[in-house]
């Protein structure tokens, strides 16, 4: 079997026997997997507006993933996404209800601030990891806790004692007529295009500039790196920055976009987690990470008309789903299967 | 004579690439049968053959006269055939029993019984004087010492027959002659040993009989007392190789770099480098010879950048660098050619071509404002792999797939390239075979002859004694002569190596004591 067939076939086996080991369980469980597979898939694909309601999933999973794989092609683990994102979503939401300005200057602004706050959370777990080694796990961990307790308090404090802000002002929002229009009045916005350009931004510094270069070589190898003369601790900030921006900006397609305001959480989003997910299912590669967030979002959106339209209770839907991601993710073992059936018939002839 | 294992024209394929073609080698009981060849020639191949990790195609293998299948490890294990390792196979953390039981632990009522164990690895250590503390953890011992490890666990195991795989490559001059002492006494107590190395001194000092293969192929065995190193390179490389490096006089000029009671400390504090003083002039070489551990590392370290100076001075044409970051040390006009090359000198997950650009990668060609140009790295690379017979598929494969001597010719290449008016080599042709250490010597000697200064820091004598113009001894820290090659000995050096200095002479030549 050739190599590019492998690779093709590998996804493909992988997601089917998901679907088959998800239908085994709904079996047992006493529910049609017809049925639910069906309002899985129409849930997904269903008409235009569930379709424009899944694209606006996938937008923040491809800004969490693509924080995620940036810092991991650094050799840094970052799992305060999570808290880049309740920032940025803050931050975003702040400058969108504080000032009203023309639209070309609050857009901007709002997102910047998003990028801007999820940068910064970046840079404390980087500075103490370039600074005094201390290990950028803990440090993010702890950091996703501060950010949502410190934002709670902010936005207690913005909305005199409520439990959300203001709606953004329209000058300072994502939503688009346009798109509105086309997907039957779904929550779609501009932030999906954003979230795209992104991608490219990534491959960008990775693939093209000497910052990319320098990233890709203290991620391998720390020692050749300072040998070669690169500031490795430099090199380590700016990862944590850059990764920190990517995750305040899916904050911001939360803030300015689907939701236009930001409430107290009682506790995590899960799409900072999630984005870990998505960028080892994507292989740290941008383009990875489009696919990881789209299988991740699909699933995630299609998944609610389970239990409406085929009457699946929510905590089998989840299983389902998430042997289905399982299946996907273990794309290694399925190689490994393959390439021995394959090996199995050669001895054969 | 009775044969223990007989190996006859043995065959494995890799797809096309045939690695090992019509390849013999017969061992006789209580012999060390050396086998030798090139990086890449097959010896791995074959072993691997002999310990069941790969089929053959062709031919056959015979053990004690008796026709066998070898199809995994375990059945090489219970045929008494134990291999040793080049990059031993050990748990850190554990200790020197821990390591020798894993696999196969003994139990008693269900619980892992170390104690007897234990008392059975003292025992076979005493047998064979290899010195080694059961309860030792493998972190804490030498490198010398785990390896006398990995030979007790071939030997606990019941072999009878021990392959050594290069096994004199990380040891220090002193711990190589403690292993030959144990692999004779290990022939007196009835063993048989294949011994894989390119080193022909060993295998002049050590070994009964010799099998070389070259690209593959099975060139013939001979009887070590009648042949000597020059017929045995010549057959492993398949042409004459000059051991004395051919080098016309040097005639050295200005000062290049100046070291000035450098004193260097390690991450506890301790000085391992003391008012150190040295100079290396355009066109000479200057070798550092020394015992492993005497303060070499710290001066590179130093001089290049990567460690913190704690007094002295560092000068590089008269200009102070004492102090710089690593990429201004470069920039002043230095190469190095650093002593762990997978450490230091290689990102080795880089594809090679962006390893020969990692000292350039910032700079026009390859860059301008920040952006790169990843073709112009294909074309550098291209010539760099030309022009220094780099051996890989292309610019594009992975730099851990080459060859010792492949990454090591890439890595001179990369730093010769840039031109530096220093060049620092240290230990540049480790682990490297006869052909590669050639041409990596001669590639000194022409830096030398275009006007460069060249700073060999080496733990081989004949190199150090060949290659230099001038040779500076460190002991613990200090340059404690300085001697011209053609003025000494060998021994001599390894007097001064050991710290036993010419008292009347040492006093005259310091001027800081």
């Amino acid at each position: 079997m050739s190599n590019r067939a492998t690779n093709l076939l590998v996804p493909i086996v992988s997601v089917v026997l998901g679907l088959i080991v998800g239908a085994i369980i709904m079996l047992v469980s006493g529910y049609s997997p017809i049925e639910g597979y069906a309002a899985l898939w129409n849930g997904i694909f269903g008409d235009l507006y569930t379709i424009g309601e899944t694209l606006r999933q996938i937008t923040p999973y491809l800004l969490a993933g693509l924080a995620v794989a940036f810092a991991f092609r650094s050799g840094l683990f970052n799992i305060g996404v999570e808290g880049q994102l309740i920032v940025g979503w803050f931050a975003a939401a702040y400058v969108g209800v504080a000032v009203e300005l023309p639209k070309i200057i609050h857009l901007p602004l709002a997102i910047l601030a998003a990028a801007v706050a999820g940068a910064l959370w970046g840079f404390v777990p980087g500075l103490l990891k370039a600074k005094f080694r201390v290990h950028e796990v803990i440090v993010t961990i702890m950091m996703n806790y501060i950010a949502l307790h410190v934002t709670n308090a902010l936005i207690r404090t913005v909305s005199d004692g409520g439990d959300r802000t203001e709606r953004i002002f329209a000058s300072a929002s994502l939503r688009s007529e346009f798109l509105e229009n086309l997907t039957e009045f779904s929550r779609l916005h501009l932030g999906l295009l954003l979230a795209l350009i992104m991608v490219a931004v990534m491959w960008f510094i990775l693939e093209k500039t000497t910052l990319g270069f320098e990233l890709k070589a203290v991620g391998f190898n720390q020692h050749a790196s300072e040998y070669a003369g690169m500031n490795v601790n430099k090199n380590i900030i700016m990862a944590m920055v850059i990764s920190g921006a990517f995750a305040g900006l899916a904050g911001a397609m939360e803030a300015l976009g689907t939701f236009e305001y930001v409430s107290s959480k009682g506790g995590f989003t899960g799409i900072g987690f999630d984005g870990i997910a998505v960028a080892l299912l994507g292989m740290n590669t941008p383009l990875g990470v489009v696919f990881g967030a789209t299988l991740f979002g699909s699933l995630k959106y299609g998944a609610l008309n389970m239990p409406n339209a085929a009457g699946i209770p929510i905590e089998i839907v989840e299983i389902v789903i998430a042997v289905i991601i399982f299946f996907v993710a273990s794309g290694y073992i399925i190689r490994l299967l393959l390439l021995r059936a394959a090996g199995k018939k050669k001895e054969a002839k | 004579m009775e044969y223990v294992i007989e190996m006859l024209n043995i065959r494995k394929e890799f797809g096309n690439f045939v690695a090992n073609d019509n390849i013999t080698l017969q061992l006789e009981k209580g012999e060390i049968h050396a086998l030798l060849g090139e990086n890449g020639a097959g010896k791995s191949t074959l072993m691997n053959v002999l310990f069941g990790l790969y089929q053959p195609e062709g031919g056959e293998i015979r053990v004690r006269g008796k026709k066998v299948d070898i199809s995994n490890p375990n059945v090489a294990n219970d045929l008494g055939i134990g291999m040793v390792h080049q990059h031993f196979m050990l748990v850190e953390n554990f200790s020197v029993t821990e390591n020798i039981i894993l696999g196969s632990e003994p139990t008693k009522m269900g619980v892992t019984n170390k104690k007897d164990a234990a008392q059975k690895v003292a025992k076979l250590s005493e047998q064979y004087g290899l010195n080694v503390d059961p309860y030792a953890i493998i972190e804490d011992i030498s490198v010398g010492m785990q390896q006398r490890v990995e030979i007790l666990k071939t030997l606990y195991r019941g072999a009878e027959i021990l392959i050594f795989d290069e096994p004199t490559a990380s040891l220090t001059p002193q711990e190589i002659t403690e292993l030959i002492q144990i692999m004779k006494r290990l022939i007196a107590e009835g063993k048989s040993i294949i011994l894989i190395t390119h080193k022909l001194k060993e295998i002049m000092d050590v070994s009964d009989r010799v099998t070389v293969i070259r690209k593959g192929q099975g060139i013939g065995t001979v009887t070590t007392a009648e042949t000597n190193p020059n017929e045995l390179a010549a057959l492993m490389v398949g042409r004459q190789v000059t051991f004395k490096t051919e080098k016309g006089p040097a005639h050295p000029t200005e000062e290049t770099l100046t070291v000035q009671d450098l004193v260097v400390e390690d991450y506890r504090g301790i000085a391992k480098v003391k008012n150190l003083n040295l100079t290396v002039r355009k066109g000479e070489i200057v070798g550092i010879a020394g015992i492993d551990g005497n303060g070499q590392s710290e001066l590179i370290e130093a001089i290049t950048g990567l460690r913190k100076v704690k007094s002295g001075k560092v000068l590089i044409h008269g200009k102070d660098v004492t102090g710089m970051k690593p990429r201004k040390v470069t920039e002043s006009g230095v190469g190095h050619i650093p002593q762990d090359r997978h450490k230091h000198g290689l990102v080795l997950d880089f594809p090679i071509g962006h390893n020969i650009a990692l000292q350039t990668y910032y700079t026009a060609p390859i860059s301008k404002s920040e952006i790169m140009d990843y073709n112009k790295i294909t074309e550098k690379a291209q010539q760099i792999i030309k022009d220094f017979d780099v051996r890989t598929q292309g610019p594009h494969e992975p730099a851990r797939a080459l060859s010792g001597g492949n990454q090591q010719k890439a890595i001179i290449g990369r730093e010769v390239d840039r031109n530096p008016d220093l060049l620092i080599a240290a230990l540049p042709t480790r682990g490297l075979d006869v052909g590669a250490i050639e041409f990596i010597h001669s590639r000194l000697i022409e830096q030398r002859d275009n006007g460069k200064a060249v700073l060999l820091i080496s733990f081989e004598l004949d190199e150090v004694m060949n290659v230099s113009d001038r040779i500076a001894v460190i002991h613990d820290g200090e340059i404690v002569d300085v001697v011209i090659p053609e003025e000494t000995t060998e021994q001599q050096l390894g007097l001064l190596m050991a710290g036993h200095a010419d008292k009347d002479k040492k006093g005259g030549k310091h001027r800081v004591e």
